[in-house]
């Protein structure tokens, strides 16, 4: 993805000197942040490193105890949430959650279900659907909004590998489409989607951040990192002529070592 | 309007308005998980009649300022530390302990508690009708007027945020239209049985519904024959109105569940 020179562009948001409190508790500090138009940024961290805090400040769900944020005025946001849970109380077709809390044209639904991957399920129950097809109605959902900014929040998480790798091609999918900057959280730490711009390695504070080959050979990361996996990160690849063999699609676990993993691709 | 001056019909008036505005808001207290919410909330109208007859004041108004207040203080309480369901269970049962102590310690009057606790529904006389009416229609119209945001902010708070929602001020909505069910429903089927009517067409209406607003719907259909063949049937039997209006909804509920797992297993074979 092409970036604009720098200077010339407006960020759809600017954090500056962030400080997130939580009960009480520090979860974020000083922290600076920024998103460009069309930009794909992953944030990875540690459980309990403040990622999602850092994600519900910038959709303004949290106060901040100090610093700023600025959302560019009058940005649309997509927001895919970490876990949504829909009560087995609460009847609701796939079609009238995407028309919550907007009321949605039939075309507009079919079309954004199809652009998530998700076409067969608008007559489905929401609580009945499997993990995969309720992030891609999630994401549909996001879609809707004609995002600059589509935010995911682990949204493959309680995927296979093979479900997220198809998850996050068909992310950068839409981002090629439709030129929408790209927000999101991966749990998976060794799997950063290599499409990213932009790597920031979060653990209560802005440890590095990068392109993904930069964050991955990081000193602070690998002191985040490095135990687990013998210092190495991963980097999801793929081309767009050749598929991932499920079986094969793993990357960087135990006994994996890849000791320049920041250019070499996964096996696959 | 000698309509109503037939004291069955003004009873069969009163319990289809509760039972129109209780049905819809019921779905919400199904969908968030409020029953116990609703319970501590309609135990404070005790201490609201307790209020009303000591300073004078309206017993509607009395029972709604009071189940405010006790809404507001469990939703304040709960998300500190406590869990939901201790605090819940000490705030429903702690007021209506206080609202009886409360009542018999207002000197000269005796009143009939039990018409408080269980209802009076054939003493509904034509200014409890338009009261009735009134906050059935204001129910009815706050959740219509607020309803996607409603739904949305019952689904996830988060996701209500990214849609510029509020999710407290969708809350507190909520809360106060069941604190004016309450005050509307206490003289129908009392402060003991007024979450029954708020529950159960609902939870009948459930199995049978694919959307919310099929789910509100047939809940408010469910919920007006359990009040109108209640009160025929109390009116055969010659039995106390509201609890028997409360038993047919009951009833109701077994049916829809029972027809429910039926058709289920049909579809099985």
């Amino acid at each position: 993805m092409p970036r604009l020179p720098r200077e010339r562009v407006v960020s759809l948001v600017e954090i500056e000197g962030l400080d997130v409190r939580l009960d009480g508790r520090p979860v974020l500090s000083r922290i600076d942040f920024r998103i460009d138009p069309g930009e794909i940024v992953t944030l990875v961290g540690p459980n309990g490193s403040g990622k999602t805090t850092l994600m519900r400040s910038v959709i303004g769900a949290i106060p901040s105890a100090a610093g700023r944020i600025r959302r560019r005025p009058g940005l649309r946001i997509g927001y895919v949430p970490q876990k949504l849970h829909v009560d087995t109380t609460l009847p609701l077709t796939v079609g009238r959650f995407l028309s919550l809390p907007v009321r949605i044209g039939a075309a507009s639904t079919r079309a954004a279900l199809e652009q998530a991957g998700a076409g067969a399920l608008l007559e489905r129950q929401m609580s009945e659907l499997s993990g995969g097809q309720f992030q891609r109605v999630m994401l549909a959902r996001a879609l809707l909004a004609r995002p600059e900014l589509l935010i995911l929040d682990e949204a493959t998480q309680g995927l296979d590998q093979p479900g997220s790798a198809a998850f996050y091609r068909q992310i950068e999918t839409i981002r090629d489409e439709t030129g929408c900057a790209v927000l999101m959280v991966s749990h998976e730490l060794h799997v950063v989607m290599a499409a990213s711009d932009r790597v920031i390695c979060l653990n209560g504070h802005v440890c590095c951040h990068g392109t993904p080959e930069h964050v991955s050979s990081a000193p602070e990361y690998r002191a985040l990192f490095g135990t687990g996996t013998g210092g190495a990160l991963a980097l999801y690849r793929h081309d767009h002529d050749h598929r991932h063999d499920p079986d094969c699609a793993h990357a960087g676990g135990p006994g994996h070592d890849h000791p320049r993993a920041g250019t070499e691709r996964t096996p696959g | 309007m000698s309509l109503l001056d037939n004291f069955l019909i003004r009873a069969a008036l009163a319990g289809l308005g509760v039972a129109l505005a209780a049905a819809p808001l019921g779905c919400f207290v199904i969908w968030r998980r409020m029953a116990y919410f609703g319970d501590a909330t309609s135990h404070a109208a005790i201490l609201g009649v307790a209020l009303a007859l000591a300073v004078d004041l309206p017993i509607f108004g009395g029972v709604l300022l009071c189940c405010l207040l006790m809404a507001t203080l469990v939703s304040g309480l709960t998300g500190r530390g406590h869990g939901s369901d201790t605090i819940l269970g000490v705030a429903a049962h702690s007021a209506l302990a206080l609202g009886l102590v409360a009542v018999s310690l207002i000197p000269g009057i005796r009143i009939d508690l039990s018409s408080y606790l269980f209802g009076d529904i054939l003493a509904v006389g034509r200014a409890d009708l338009a009261v009735i009416w009134g906050g059935a229609a204001l129910i009815l119209g706050l959740l219509g007027w607020r309803w996607s945001r409603l739904l949305t902010a019952t689904l996830n708070a988060d996701l209500a945020r990214a849609g510029g929602i509020d999710p407290g001020r969708e809350e507190r909505v909520l809360t106060f239209a069941l604190a004016l069910a309450v005050a509307v429903a206490i003289k129908v089927v009392g402060a003991l049985l007024i979450t029954a009517l708020l529950l159960i067409p609902a939870a009948a209406a459930r199995p049978f519904s694919r959307t919310p607003e099929t789910m509100a719907m047939l809940a408010a259909g469910l919920g007006a024959a359990a009040a109108l063949g209640g009160l025929r049937l109390s009116y055969l039997a010659d039995t106390p109105a509201g609890p028997t209006v409360v038993a047919t909804a009951a009833g109701i509920f077994a049916f829809s569940v029972s027809l429910a797992a039926l058709r289920r297993r049909a579809r099985r074979d």
